[in-house]
C-alpha cells in the first residue's frame, strides 16, 4: 500500500541501495559534526599557541578531569532523548560521594564502600524518576528542586567540613581507577581514569543503540503516546533512565573524590552547567526522541579544552565564560544543519 | 452457536467527567469483519484502546476466546492473544527508522537484550515486498518524518500484518489512502478472513465499509 503512483509491484525491490559510506555518514551527521567542531576548535588554539597544544602534557591535564565529566553526560543523552531533563546530578554526585568518601575515613575497603554510594545513587534515580513520572512532576522543577534538597542534607550533615585522603595514592582502588600508567613508554603518565571513561561511553553506546533499553529510552522521548499504545512501558523506561543517571552520577563523584584526594560538600557542583553544555554542543537535540552518545561526549572534550586553550593563548582567566558562550552557540549553529526537527 | 473470539461486556470508561463509554456490550467472532461506526466522540477509539490493552475499563468485563480477563489487560497481554492493532494516531515515533517503529515494543533481541539490527531490517524489508509496500525512495532504514502520510499508515498497518493476529483492529484505515490503496486495504482484510482470522475496522465511509463487512456495529454517543 501507499506506494508512490509509477512504482508498480516489481518482482524485484526497485529501491536504489544508498551508498554505505553515505548512509553511514547520514546515520552519524551529529556525533560527527560535534567532531568537526571540536577538530577545528583544537586546530584554532594550535595555530595561536603551537607549543602548548603540541605538547603532550596539555592533553594530560584536560584528561585527568575530563573523564569525571563523561560519567555525567552519558547517562544525560539517555535523560533528555528521554523528553526529560536533570538538575540534580551534581548534588546526587555530591551525596553519594559523601558517603564513599566517609566510610573509607571510617576504616571501610573502598571496593566495600563503593557499593552503599551506588545503592544511594540508584535510590535517588528511583526518587527521581518516581517524581516526574507517577506523581506527575515537571523533571525540570523537580530535578532542581531535588538539588538543592541533596545538597542541603550534605550542608547540614557536614557543616562544611571536607574529608580528605592524604594516602590515597597508596590504595589499590585509588591505582586501578585513578592511577598513572606508567609500563607504556609513548603514554606515560596517561590517566587511568580516561581509559575508564571511554570504556562508560562504549557501553553507553551499546546500551543506547544497540540495547532494547536505548532503544525505548529513544521511542518513549520521541511520542509517548505512541510508545504506550505499543505496549513499552512510559514510566518505567523514564524511571530506569533516571537510575542509570543516579548510577553515573555516583561514578562522578567517587572518581572526583579520587582524582582530588579531597572530598568537598561541593564535590559534583561543579559539573552542571559545563556537562549540560557539553551534551547539546555535542549534538543530541533538546526536543527528546534521539540523541548521541559519542557526539556529546566529544562535546565534553569541546567544553574541557576551551578553559586550556584561552589560558595557553594568552589570555586571561576572565574571558573563559565569554568565549564558553560563544563556543556553546557557535556549536549549537552547526548543530542546526543537522536536518530538520521532526517534532 | 458461531464461536466468539472477543467479547466486551457493559463496558464504562470516562475521562474526568467525559463519559466516554456507558455500558458497552459488542462481540466480534471468529473470521468475520466487523464495521463499528459512529459519530466523531462516540467513543471507537476509546472502545478498542480497552480491547488493545491501552486502557482499562472502569467497569465491565473482557472475555477472550470464552474466558473472561482476570488482573489489568496490557497491550503485551493482548499481543500475546494475538490482537494487533492499527492505532488512529498510526502510533509511530516519526524520528526513527521504518525497520525500529515495526518492532516497537518487540524488538529482536538476542543475548543481553541486544537487538539484532540486520535481522530486524531482513525482515521489515520482507514484510514490506511480500505485502507489496515498496518504493524507490524509502527503505527500512528510512526516517519515519521523511515519509507521506499515506506512507506512515502504510507502516502502521505493515506493522500489524506482521504479526499476524487473530484479530486485527483498524482504527480508520483508510482515512488518508487512495482508491487503489484503499482497495488494497480492504483485500488484506478479506485475506485475513480467508485464513481464519477476524477484523474490527472503524470507518466513517459506510458506502465502502458495507461491501467488505459481515456486520456492523453502531455505537451512539457512548451507548
Ligand atoms: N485520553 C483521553 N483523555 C480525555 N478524554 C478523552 C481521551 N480519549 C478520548 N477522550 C474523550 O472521549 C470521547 C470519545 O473519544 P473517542 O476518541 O473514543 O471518539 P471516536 O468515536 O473515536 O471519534 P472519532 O471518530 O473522531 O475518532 C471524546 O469526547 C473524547 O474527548
Ligand atoms: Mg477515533
Amino acid at each position: 500500500m501507499s506506494t508512490t503512483s509509477t512504482s508498480l509491484p516489481a518482482a524485484t525491490p526497485s529501491r536504489t541501495q544508498p551508498k554505505p559510506f553515505r548512509q553511514w555518514v547520514n546515520n552519524n551527521r551529529r556525533a560527527l559534526s560535534a567532531l568537526m567542531i571540536f577538530v577545528v576548535m583544537l586546530t584554532i588554539f594550535m595555530i595561536l599557541s603551537p607549543r602548548v597544544f603540541t605538547n603532550p602534557i596539555t592533553y594530560r591535564s584536560i584528561f585527568i578531569s575530563l573523564p569525571i565529566s563523561l560519567f555525567v553526560v552519558v547517562p544525560l543523552v539517555f535523560i533528555i532523548a528521554s523528553g526529560e531533563i536533570d538538575l540534580s546530578f551534581p548534588a546526587t554526585a555530591g551525596i553519594t560521594s559523601w558517603v564513599f568518601a566517609a566510610a573509607v575515613r571510617d576504616g571501610w575497603d573502598p571496593f566495600t564502600a563503593v557499593i552503599p554510594a551506588l545503592l544511594l545513587g540508584i535510590l535517588v534515580g528511583v526518587s527521581v524518576g518516581t517524581l516526574v513520572t507517577y506523581v506527575g512532576l515537571s523533571s525540570l522543577v523537580a530535578t532542581l528542586g531535588m538539588n538543592f534538597l541533596l545538597r542541603g542534607i550534605i550542608n547540614m550533615g557536614t557543616e562544611g567540613i571536607a574529608i580528605q585522603f592524604p594516602q590515597m595514592r597508596e590504595l589499590l582502588f585509588w591505582q586501578i581507577f585513578a592511577g598513572r600508567i606508567d609500563n607504556f613508554p609513548w603514554i606515560r603518565g596517561f590517566p587511568i581514569h580516561m581509559l575508564w571513561g571511554l570504556l562508560f561511553v562504549g557501553l553507553g553506546w551499546i546500551l543506547f543503540n544497540r540495547h532494547k533499553f536505548g532503544t525505548h529510552v529513544q521511542i518513549v522521548g520521541d511520542n509517548p503516546a505512541s510508545a504506550a499504545e505499543m505496549g513499552i512501558n512510559v514510566n518505567r523506561v523514564k524511571i530506569r533512565a533516571y537510575i542509570f543517571m543516579g548510577i553515573g552520577a555516583t561514578l562522578a563523584g567517587v572518581l572526583s573524590v579520587l582524582v582530588n584526594q579531597n572530598w568537598w560538600p561541593t564535590t559534583g557542583d561543579g559539573l552542571l552547567l559545563p556537562a549540560l553544555a557539553a551534551v547539546f554542543v555535542g549534538g543530541t537535540p533538546t526536543w527528546g526522541g534521539i540523541g548521541t552518545v559519542v557526539g556529546s561526549s566529544i562535546g565534553v572534550g569541546i567544553i574541557a579544552s576551551i578553559e586550556t586553550g584561552i589560558i595557553a593563548a594568552g589570555l586571561t582567566g576572565y574571558v573563559t565564560q565569554f568565549f564558553n558562550g560563544l563556543v556553546i552557540i557557535l556549536s549549537l549553529i552547526g548543530q542546526r544543519f543537522n536536518g530538520p526537527r521532526h517534532r | 452457536m458461531e464461536q466468539r473470539l472477543v467479547e466486551l461486556k457493559e463496558i464504562t470508561k470516562s475521562f474526568g467527567n467525559v463519559n466516554a463509554l456507558s455500558h458497552v456490550t459488542m462481540h466480534v467472532n471468529k473470521a468475520e469483519i466487523v464495521g463499528l461506526i459512529g459519530d466523531n466522540g462516540a467513543g471507537k477509539s476509546t472502545l478498542i484502546k480497552i480491547l488493545s490493552g491501552v486502557h482499562s475499563p472502569d467497569s465491565g468485563e473482557l472475555w477472550i476466546r470464552g474466558k473472561c480477563v482476570e488482573g489489568r489487560w496490557t497491550v503485551a497481554k493482548a499481543h500475546t492473544a494475538g490482537i494487533e492493532t492499527v492505532h488512529q494516531d498510526r502510533a509511530l515515533a516519526v524520528q526513527h527508522t521504518v525497520a525500529r517503529n515495526i518492532f516497537m515494543g518487540r524488538e529482536i533481541t538476542g543475548l543481553f537484550g541486544l537487538i539484532r539490527v540486520k535481522k530486524q531490517y531482513e525482515e521489515a524489508e520482507r514484510l514490506m515486498r511480500e505485502i507489496g509496500f515498496t518504493s524507490k525512495v524509502f527503505n527500512p532504514d528510512s526516517v519515519v518524518a521523511t515519509l507521506s502520510g499515506g506512507e506512515r499508515q502504510g507502516v502502521a498497518i505493515a506493522r500489524a500484518l506482521y504479526f499476524e493476529a487473530e484479530l486485527l483492529i483498524l482504527d480508520e484505515p483508510t482515512t488518508a489512502l487512495s482508491l487503489t490503496e484503499t482497495q488494497k486495504v480492504y483485500n488484506f482484510m478479506l485475506a485475513a478472513k480467508e485464513k481464519g482470522s477476524s477484523v474490527l475496522f472503524i470507518s466513517h465511509n459506510i458506502f465502502h465499509a458495507y461491501d467488505i463487512a459481515d456486520r456492523f456495529v453502531i455505537l451512539d454517543r457512548g451507548g
